[in-house]
């Protein structure tokens, strides 16, 4: 079925799917074979999303990005792992479902997994607060943290956030406490820690699951100090014009190539040709793969060894002369 | 008050409030108090009617933190690049650094508080904002380097308005690097605090800011993770008065402390001699 599309350069695509569609339901109707007719068409339709998906501006990778049809964390944990069990809430203050995570198992062995959460619609966006955590949303992260690193169980995040809530309950509850603190706990834990961005990795919302000792990126993920939006109405007045949020996009360097251009990301995830969105089962299959490939190298090395690489690895962060 | 002059003549701060005829009046920003200057200068720069503080220079505090003559800067030549070739970088650099006299957004320090060997970081407004790219975060993570092979305590003043966005996710990493580095310094035992002034938001307060064994802020400090500006706009209305305030997060179990710059000096001093299990010198444990 073609889906009503989101993304207005998607449109092309959009079209073709719907001639398929008519195509077929037509032949239904008239108990007709178009087969031959229809393939063709099918190619053409993969070769259009290829197309289009190749040359995709970086402010078109932050829509794909943002998009609300691409898989989720709970996509990933149904789709990537087994044996799911969430765990919720801090132990201080509230349960914030803009994070989830729990035990589950991963090629068969247990695992702690932890994940920006947001919404499929509208309702869903509003429990989920659209992926922006509170204060007790990183602490309860945090929570997961040590307990993964009590039982020795390795560590993996899902980052998909706009960026960390900004609003009075989350500063009086200590919003920049809870980032600083995730940042400074993952430094030094004392098991394999693997992040993928799956989406939007918002500014330090999005870092205070990320201090990893494996970072990677979805093909048509994004990573920013700040948001668009936000880094063109500071520098140029002007936040909301296609023109001045496609120049930030540009100039902020934020797609999963230009990370890995920067040093700051290990991979970048394929996804399936035209977005993770065309077919969650195959972007799934790829992340897991990456997943188990990197946590197989991990598993060998010992504890002290990991944490000084991990930190050798941030240290060498950022670019200067002297 | 002769500081230790390491550097060359370019790289002090432009005004030198030394020189300034004892009668020139001043206007108190806050209170409108108008007094000479020589009072303001003597109270810290803090309004002698109000007790506004009022922004001062990074080596300022230096000179208020450290003993006279016991300190040298470190790491003076680290140099911002413009990774990303991002539009007007470049010439924005230039101008904070002929107009704020100092090469980056943070000064650091190694040398002595209370005769206590220290290294300290003071993060400089002047200088775009204060805002943290990757000088700022390798200074502090050398610093704390320092610190490290010493065993001597680190101090970090900030003021900023969080990550420098001109380099990007750059930035960005610059507040893992910095957290990864206070993570050693916390497994060997060796004591961070945190200093903060007016404003100290943004990526600054959610990494070193907000991870010290003692945080003191300056009364009257704007610190929180978002900015004023952009939590009225999520709000849709006015902040509550004293939002986001140093005595409103005192209020909320954020900080240990809210100290008047006159008494900065030696509050560090003691907090430091508890946490490194050193004796309190003659007259320090006083008043
Ligand atoms: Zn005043």
């Amino acid at each position: 079925m073609a889906s009503t599309p989101t993304l207005e350069f998607e449109r092309p695509i959009f079209e073709l799917e719907k001639q398929i569609d008519e195509l077929k339901r037509m032949a239904g109707d008239q108990h007709l074979s178009v087969d031959e007719e229809i393939a063709p068409l099918q190619e053409k339709l993969v070769a259009l999303r290829g197309e289009v998906y190749k040359n995709l501006s970086p402010l078109q990778r932050l829509q794909v990005a943002r998009s609300n049809k691409r898989p989720f964390s709970l996509d990933y944990l149904r789709l990537c792992f087994t044996d799911f069990v969430e765990l919720h809430g801090d132990r201080l203050y509230r349960e914030d479902a803009a994070i989830v995570g729990g035990w589950a198992r991963l090629d068969g062995e247990t695992v702690m997994v932890i994940g920006h959460q947001r919404g499929r619609d509208t309702k869903e966006n509003l429990r989920r607060n659209f992926g922006m955590p509170h204060p007790e949303g990183y602490r309860k992260a945090l929570r997961l943290m040590k307990l993964a690193e009590k039982f020795q169980v390795p560590v993996f995040t899902f980052i998909d956030t706009p960026g960390a809530w900004a609003g009075l309950g989350a500063e009086e509850r200590g919003q920049a406490e809870a980032i600083a603190r995730n940042l400074f706990e993952m430094s030094h834990l004392e098991v394999p820690i693997v992040a993928t961005v799956i989406g939007e990795g918002g500014s330090g919302g999005a870092l205070a699951l990320g201090v990893a000792d494996r970072v990677m990126m979805l093909e048509n993920s994004v990573y920013s100090v700040i948001t668009v939006e936000g880094c063109a109405a500071i520098l140029w007045k002007d936040g909301k014009s296609p023109e001045m949020r496609e120049r930030a996009a540009t100039a902020l360097k934020i797609t999963a190539q230009d990370l890995l251009e920067l040093g700051v990301i290990d991979e970048i995830i394929p996804e399936p040709v035209g977005g993770a969105h065309t077919n969650h089962e195959v972007a799934a299959a790829s992340l897991q793969e990456a997943l188990i490939r990197h946590y197989e190298e991990l598993r060998k090395i010992k504890p002290e060894k990991l944490v000084r690489r991990r930190r050798e690895k941030f240290l060498k962060m950022g670019q200067f002369t002297e | 008050m002769a500081w230790f002059k390491k550097e060359k003549k370019a790289r002090q701060p432009r005004r030198d409030r030394l020189e300034i005829p004892p009668d020139v009046w001043e206007k108190c920003e806050a209170c409108g108090h108008t007094d000479i200057r020589e009072k303001f200068v003597r109270n810290f720069s803090v309004c002698p009617n109000c007790d506004y503080h009022r922004r001062i220079r990074a080596v300022e505090y230096v000179q208020i933190i450290m003993d006279d003559n016991s300190w040298e800067e470190t790491e003076a030549d680290l140099r911002s690049t413009d990774p990303l070739g991002f539009p007007d970088y470049a010439g924005r650099l230039k101008k904070a650094r002929t107009n704020a006299g100092e090469m980056d957004a943070i000064l650091t320090v190694s040398g002595k508080l209370g005769e206590m060997p220290v290294n300290l970081g003071v993060m400089d407004f002047a200088f775009m904002g204060g805002s943290m790219g990757s000088v700022v975060g390798e200074k502090i993570a050398r610093l704390a380097q320092k610190s490290l092979e010493r065993k001597h305590p680190l101090i970090v003043v900030s003021a900023s308005g969080g990550a420098r966005m001109q380099e990007g996710v750059l930035s960005l990493m610059q507040m893992g690097k910095v957290s990864a580095v206070l993570s050693q310094l916390a497994d060997r035992r060796i004591p961070y605090v945190s200093v903060l002034t007016n404003p100290t938001t943004g990526g600054v307060s959610a990494s070193y800011a907000m991870l010290g064994d003692a945080i003191i802020a300056e009364p009257g400090a704007v610190i929180g993770f978002a900015g004023p500006r952009v939590i009225k706009q999520t709000l849709g209305q006015d902040l509550p008065e004293g939002f986001q305030t140093a005595e409103f997060l005192l209020d909320h179990g954020m900080l240990d402390l809210v100290s008047h710059r006159k008494d900065l000096k030696q509050t560090l001093g003691r907090l430091l001699r508890h946490m490194s299990g050193k004796p309190a010198a003659a007259g320090w444990a006083t008043s």
